[in-house]
């Protein structure tokens, strides 16, 4: 019984890299990397009978911005760039026409808002406003809630707002929140230029 | 040292190779981790919007995509230039939305339904109309977290600039 002395034979594993190469390429092909990112957005729930009396909001605490078919601003009656809109909203929320809100830096003018709490921001736009447009004066609406909340987190906790791990930090981020809460309302757009 | 001398008359060894396997292995799993598999074959073009405020899209087994944009080059002879809505795989009218819509929250378990995002690719021509009426179907259907799928522009010029 020599034979059994002898050792196994070696599997042969010269084509275990090709199989995982092709395994390797079938993933590089069907599979993608991109991140998916974007604006986060609520709508408002569906009602089938029209709401009858929306409460009143006093004139000085809505901003309004309308964007027209052909991608134009007016925000409060005055023409406007995209790149104002953003300042303007936050002078618009910081405002502090009451004086109750002990966070604001505002000018406290008399025909701007009263608080943070009470200020809404309504925006609306024709059926003929691009979507890049729409998602631009979106993105300057969150950003000015985003920069007033940077700089109460700055000011209170000397870190940034937009830094801050929704987890490690959800007692300050609730805090903060309710300091400047996100209020903008999208009405049903216009067909004018459709 | 006879033996020796024999080698030498062979010539070079052959590089070891054995390890290769494992190189290769271990690039696979890199790729089978950081990536996911492409769900569909985009059928209209989709340039995004620039925007600078953007959340990565946590969990994508809650994400159910629409896309709208003006049909690619191939399908234009037969769905013409107009901007459309795709679902899935294929082109849909608005009406398919809410069904659509309502069909991927019955596939998802109990727990998940309430923390479905709904997530708008459009291409950035696309008039407000279109994008309305879709989001009119989802308030119907009652999928009201929404996400405007952008990209981070290079840099803040471009975000002002009036051509894009």
């Amino acid at each position: 019984m020599a034979r059994n002395k002898r050792a196994i034979p070696e599997i042969n594993a010269g084509s275990m890299a090709d199989i995982a190469f092709l395994l390797l390429i079938f993933y590089l092909v069907t599979t993608t990397m991109d991140t998916d990112k974007g604006i986060n957005r609520k709508l408002p729930p569906y009602d089938e009978e029209l709401v009858q009396d929306p409460p009143p909001i006093k004139e000085r605490n809505i901003f309004t911005v309308l964007v027209n078919s052909n991608d134009q601003l007016l925000v409060e009656d005055e023409y406007l760039e995209i790149s104002q809109l953003r300042e303007k909203a936050m002078e618009f929320i910081d405002n502090n026409g009451d004086g109750s809100c002990e966070h604001c830096k505002g000018y406290g003018m008399s025909n701007s808002s009263d608080n943070p709490d009470k200020a809404v921001i309504s925006l609306q736009n024709d059926r003929g406003t691009s979507y890049g447009m729409y998602v631009k004066v979106q993105n300057e609406l969150v950003a000015a809630y985003e920069d007033l909340r940077d700089q109460l987190a700055e000011r209170d906790y000397g870190r940034s707002y937009r830094e801050m791990d929704s987890e490690e930090d959800e007692e300050i981020i609730k805090e903060i929140k309710t300091a400047y809460p996100q209020k903008i309302s999208e009405a049903e757009p216009l067909n004018i230029g459709g | 040292m006879a033996v020796i001398k024999k080698k030498k008359d062979k010539g070079l060894p052959a590089v070891n190779t054995s390890a290769l396997p494992d190189i290769v292995f271990m690039l696979l799993f890199f790729f089978m981790v950081a990536t996911v598999m492409r769900e569909v074959d985009l059928k209209v073009a989709v340039s995004k919007p620039q925007a600078t405020e953007i959340q990565k899209l946590e969990r994508k087994s809650l994400v159910t995509y629409i896309y709208a944009g003006s049909p690619r080059q191939k399908y234009q002879d037969k769905f013409g230039k107009a901007a459309r809505i795709q679902l899935n795989d294929a082109f849909a009218s608005i009406d398919d939305v809410q069904a659509f819509v309502i069909q991927e929250r019955e596939a998802k378990s109990e727990e998940e339904r309430p923390m479905m995002t709904m997530s708008i690719k459009a291409d950035k021509t696309v008039k407000m109309g279109l994008i309305t009426d879709i989001k009119l179907q989802l308030r119907k259907a009652q999928a009201l977290k929404i996400n405007y799928s952008s990209l981070q522009p290079k840099n803040v010029e471009a975000l002002y600039s009036t051509e894009n």
